[in-house]
């Protein structure tokens, strides 16, 4: 329960509500056990976008690291949050279940960032 | 005839008569309906006499004092610049200090000197409200001294000129700015937990000593002059911050839990917003003075530690995120310098790989962390500079709803791994950084739902400058994003190569050499 406390009615909408965003709706992707790139990126995509189009934003932001060229795409391992998901590049990002502001996590099993660090 | 002498009033009476005296109880107006800020909270006080006032301070001393201060300031200020004292500093990279200095600090002040002159007319009691007065003008003065200590090396170097346009609007000034702004749409006993407590006193030395100390290690007169001249107001500051916390556990036993929440949610909101001074330390002052790592353990730990022990008699206890803080203190400057360096377009500051001696003052100061993390990945980014390959990570960053710093954080017990919690408020998700972070949000969402998170705003077309058409069918968000911020293009890029970086080379040597 909230514990705001205020001197009158408080009533804000969100300033990333999704209707905010003409029709796209924001996705965060982070490639994990690669922290050189700091912090997930952001896009902001229409829902009836393919998820390869993901793919070339991650290929576009993570290919400067030597792992990329290392994956083995079978054993990429994926997380919607905290729920493993199987994305399929030739749907949409509505049919693979992606929604507003989800973070997808990106697993390379066997590859942890320059010299085994993380990073 | 005779002439009987008035007695010199005495400190105690003259404060009383300058002060308490002159407040009044309203008549015409209920109390309560001019002071309805004091009782929304929920805090109890039933006796604004009892409130102490440790410095007795009446105005006129107070300007008396001051414009002592601001005489020898400005003194050493002209003296420094009229002798090119921007070429005395040790290298052209501690002039980068400045810039996100001058960015993220004197905007705060102006906005600590708005908070305390709202609390200067919101506290119900003549003592505080005294206080909070002299603290507004205290505030406004360190923004301005800042502004023109600073003013002199904007002459010489890139990328100082336009910090009050981007203070609103720049990604990674989003957390101080966030800081500031959910303290002063607090109630006034919040503000005073977060600005006069949790900040001035348990927070505000990480941020002096690198700038103070760090300006005098690199010959940086003009910064540290006004360091010390702010530093006898920053104690009467922090004893105000503690007045108040002390008043307020004093005048009701139900005000603890109250207090308690916001201890823990400041401390940590302060600790998030210092993770920028590590990188400074640690990274961006060519003769460091202690590390960021040293600096935690005794300011905090071992000062904030005995404070909070003083504190135990009233039931406070440590905050809750302590211990947090303690493991994060051998990883935020690393985190914080590789956000950055990854970024070389989007500030108006240079980056830079430190050089193997500085790395190795780095394996030395982090013993458990540098070569384990750290150390890799930076050599990795140095030799792909040599090669003509620098790093520049061009997407847009993902931030924390609640301290808007991006999310780089790692997961407690496991530097390899990236921390990530989320909350569900109305259906929608908002994503932060910590434990602590997730907390605030969950116990005011209404409030931090509305945070400005810069990538957010430029993927809405909120963020283009003027005369672009947002509904042109070939409009790409973001695209003149450096013109919006006004980024000055000679002050991107790496250190190396950089216009400040030629010019200072060759005025030094014009200044020492025939």
């Amino acid at each position: 329960m909230t514990m705001l406390k205020t001197l009158a009615p408080y009533e804000f909408k969100s300033r990333d509500a999704v209707e905010n965003y003409q029709g796209r709706q924001l996705l965060y992707v982070n490639w994990e056990r690669h922290r050189m790139f700091s912090r997930p990126f952001v896009l902001a995509m229409k829902p009836e976008t393919p998820f390869s189009a993901v793919l070339e934003e991650m290929a576009a932001c993570f290919s400067y690291h030597p792992d990329w060229q290392h994956i083995d795409w079978d054993k990429a391992i994926w997380q919607n949050g905290n729920t493993p998901f199987t994305p399929d590049r030739n749907k949409t990002l509505a049919e693979n279940g992606i929604g507003h502001k989800d973070l997808i996590r990106f697993r390379t099993p066997g590859l942890d960032g320059i010299a085994g660090t993380g990073y | 005839m005779d002439m009987k002498a008035t007695k010199k009033l005495g400190l105690k009476e003259r404060y009383s008569l300058m002060t308490r005296d002159l407040a009044w109880d309203t008549t015409y107006q209920k109390m309560e309906d001019v002071f309805p800020q004091t009782t929304y909270e929920g805090i109890k006080i039933h006796d604004w006499d009892k409130w102490e006032d440790p410095f007795r301070l009446t105005m006129d001393a107070y300007w008396k004092y001051q414009s002592e201060k601001e005489r020898k300031l400005y003194a050493i200020l002209d003296g420094f610049n009229q002798n090119n004292g921007h070429l005395s500093v040790t290298d052209a990279r501690y002039i980068n200090v400045l810039k996100l200095f001058l960015g993220s600090t004197p905007p705060l002040e102006l906005m600590a000197a708005r908070g305390f002159s709202m609390m200067g007319r919101q506290m119900n009691g003549a003592g505080p409200r005294v206080a909070c007065q002299m603290q507004a003008v205290d505030e406004y003065r360190h923004f301005q001294t800042q502004i023109h200590s600073i003013s002199n090396y904007n002459k010489y170097y890139n990328g100082m000129d336009e910090f009050a346009h981007q203070q609103s609007r720049m990604w990674y000034l989003s957390d101080g700015k966030s800081f500031f702004d959910d303290a002063i749409t607090a109630g006034p006993f919040e503000f005073m937990v977060a600005i006069g407590f949790a900040f001035e006193y348990v927070l505000t030395n990480i941020l002096f000593v690198p700038f103070i100390s760090g300006a005098a290690y690199n010959g940086d007169m003009a910064a540290m002059t006004v360091g010390f001249s702010a530093q006898s107001d920053e104690a009467r500051h922090m004893t105000l911050g503690l007045e108040c916390i002390k008043f307020m556990l004093e005048q009701d036993p139900d005000n603890l839990p109250i207090v308690q929440r916001w201890i823990d949610k400041w401390t940590w909101r302060g600790t998030r917003k210092l993770a920028a001074v590590g990188m400074m330390m640690d990274y961006m002052l060519p003769k460091r003075i202690m590390s960021f790592k040293e600096a935690w353990e005794m300011y905090v730990e071992e000062n904030g530690g005995a404070l909070f022990k003083d504190l135990a008699r009233y039931g406070i206890t440590i905050p809750k995120c302590f211990g947090q803080t303690i493991e994060e203190k051998e990883h935020v400057s690393h985190q914080s310098w590789i956000g950055f360096y990854m970024k070389p377009g989007a500030t108006p500051f240079h980056t830079w790989i430190p050089t193997p001696d500085e790395m190795d003052w780095l394996s030395e100061k982090y013993p458990n962390t540098f070569d384990k993390y750290y150390r890799p990945v930076l050599e990795f980014f140095d030799a792909q500079e040599k090669a003509g390959n620098r790093f520049d990570n061009k997407t847009a960053p993902m931030n924390c709803q609640v301290c808007v710093s991006t999310m780089k954080f790692n997961e407690p017990g496991d530097p390899m791994e990236m921390c990530f919690r989320e909350s569900i408020y109305k259906g929608e998700k908002f994503h932060t950084c910590s434990d602590h972070c997730k907390e605030i949000f969950d116990n005011e969402p209404e409030k931090y739902i509305q945070t400005f998170i810069s990538s957010h705003q430029v993927l809405q077309g909120n963020c283009e400058p003027e005369g672009v058409d947002v509904n042109a069918p070939d409009f790409q968000p973001g695209k003149q994003i450096l013109d919006y911020w006004k980024l000055d293009k000679r002050a991107l890029g790496d250190f190396n190569g950089s216009e400040d970086q030629k010019n200072f080379a060759a005025w030094r040597e014009q200044a020492t050499k025939n």
